[in-house]
């Protein structure tokens, strides 16, 4: 379970998040929206303690991140995957190299084993053939998808997913989506996604939560969210450029 | 008032970085030094930091001892005393000129690629890649500079007393003809080991000064700048910061330790 309550945060003087609350249950996937620029990827990094609130809580699990001890922080994220916007893989090291990172450095698996997880989640992805890529070959969609990979293949927990169909086209972002929804039916991981393709997503989400300038404004069901009352919500999912949403 | 509390704020502020920076050194010297030790990437960085470096450091070795060989010679001459030529090479070489110019080198050459390097990692996410995976990036980053740094410079810096006697040996003997006998009899008598090893203790203490400041400097990136900006104002900043320390560093542990 995420929760968070009453975040504030603001950098040198500018405040992006001005009370953000919402919560997400085990085993549940919250969507978060919002315009770019909004805050949203800092959200995610309060969830996992890489930045740290001005004020409010965020709790995982009922643990408070934000007093943890550097050791219990590190085994709470030992169990969370946490796909960056900008991918983040290793730049000095392979497809296959950082994929099978995680496996090698924290779970100690046998080398036959770690190989077949490895190729596997790299071919269900749609990487085979990329292994010994680095990372600096590949087209900024191949390293989302290589990054998904990393995550994916130690079957954390909890799962938080930075635009993860951003720079894809529609046929591998929707593959990437079906991905998702596969691996949450197996392990029923509790989940946070960040995008953009809305009417895709929606099929595989219980929750969907809007952020505008600093709070979030609604929360609901995918269903609730399409018929809001809310004209900021209105406007975003129907993409309309006339509206209370200003984009200058 | 206003510039009271402009300078307090200031000084405030650069307290807390000098702070920072040895807190820095005292984590990179824990993790360095307990187990487990990732051999791996402690031998890439040997080879970054140490065997990459070893052409170009032969390569000053040489025309530094050529120089103080052809300045030497023409003071020494004037009191009558060139036999002492092959001391003074070996004695200036050994003591300060190898460590420390090995040391601004490898800062030149390594130290400004590992900054950009870590620089790079912090800004696109990497950094907090490793940590979001429970693991410690002074284990897997940091350490192993260290390591490779106080591995490196010693072997490099041992590179150039050989190759910086012999230019001076060359200018000394091959072109103002001098004894060879004299030239390395000379030095046999006057030059100890101790006096290698004390280039070598202050070489050493480099590798570490260059590896600190510049994992540091690459390590904070985005705290005074954002994207590419931020990491090419740390990779001038661990330069200086780095080059200055070596001299400094090097004062004191002359004037106080030999
Ligand atoms: N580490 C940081 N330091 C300073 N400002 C930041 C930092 N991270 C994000 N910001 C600022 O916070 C705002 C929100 O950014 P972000 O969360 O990336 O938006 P998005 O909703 O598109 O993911 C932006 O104005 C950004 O410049
Ligand atoms: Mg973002």
């Amino acid at each position: 379970m995420i929760e968070l309550n009453n975040i504030h945060k603001s950098f040198s003087g500018h405040e992006v998040l001005k009370g953000v609350s919402f919560k997400v249950e085990k085993g549940e996937i919250l969507v978060l929206i919002g315009m770019s620029g909004y805050g949203k990827s800092v959200i995610l990094k309060h969830v996992v303690g890489l930045l740290k609130p001005d004020k409010g809580t965020v709790k995982v699990d009922g643990l408070e991140v934000n007093s943890l001890k550097k050791n219990a922080l590190a085994d709470l994220r030992s169990r969370i995957g946490f796909l960056f916007q900008g991918g983040a893989l290793f730049e000095s090291m392979t497809v296959y190299d950082n994929v099978a990172f995680p496996l090698r450095e924290k779970a100690r698996l046998d080398r036959t084993v770690i190989e077949k997880k490895v190729l596997n989640v790299i071919d269900q992805v749609g990487l085979s053939g990329a292994e010994n890529k680095y990372p600096s070959q590949l087209s900024g969609g191949m390293q989302k998808r290589a990054a998904l990979a990393r995550e994916l293949v130690w079957e954390p927990e909890i799962m938080i997913f930075d635009e993860p169909t951003t720079g894809l086209d529609p046929i591998i972002g929707h593959a990437i989506l079906n991905l998702i929804e596969e691996m949450h039916k197996r392990m029923h991981f509790t989940g946070i996604i960040i995008t953009h393709e809305l009417s895709r997503v929606f099929k595989i989400v219980n929750k969907v939560a809007m952020l505008h300038e600093g709070i979030i404004i609604e929360t609901g069901s995918p269903e609730e969210m399409l018929s809001s009352k809310n004209s900021l919500v209105r406007q975003f999912l129907s993409g309309d450029t006339e509206g209370p949403i200003s984009f200058r | 008032m206003d510039f009271v509390r402009y300078i307090g704020g200031e000084s405030i502020g650069i307290l807390s970085r000098i702070g920072r920076l040895f807190t820095f050194l005292v984590y990179a010297i824990y993790f360095s030094i307990t187990p487990p030790f990732k051999i791996d990437r402690i031998l890439r960085q040997i080879r970054f930091i140490g065997a990459q470096s070893t052409l170009v450091v032969l390569l000053i070795g040489t025309f530094t001892g050529m120089v103080i060989s052809l300045q030497g010679y023409h003071t020494l001459s004037r009191l009558g005393s060139e036999a002492f030529l092959g001391p003074m090479v070996a004695l200036s070489i050994m003591k300060e000129m190898a460590p420390v110019l090995t040391g601004l080198m490898v800062t030149a050459r390594a130290g400004s690629a590992l900054t950009a390097e870590i620089g790079i990692m912090r800004i696109t996410n990497q950094i907090d890649a490793i940590e979001m995976m429970g693991l410690n990036p002074f284990r897997y980053l940091i350490a192993p500079n260290m390591i490779a740094g106080f591995i490196s410079l010693p072997l490099l810096t041992g590179m150039f007393d050989a190759i910086g006697i012999l230019g001076g040996y060359l200018v000394g003997v091959k072109i103002f003809g001098l004894e060879y006998a004299t030239f390395f009899g000379e030095i046999n008598t006057y030059v100890w080991v101790e006096h290698l090893m004390e280039g070598i203790y202050k070489s050493m203490s480099f590798g570490i000064i260059i590896s600190w400041v510049s994992c540091y400097m690459g390590y904070y990136t985005g705290s005074s700048g954002f994207g590419a900006e931020g990491v090419s104002k740390s990779t001038t900043s661990a330069v200086v910061l780095a080059a200055i320390m070596i001299l400094i560093w090097d004062y004191f542990m002359t004037a106080f330790l030999f």
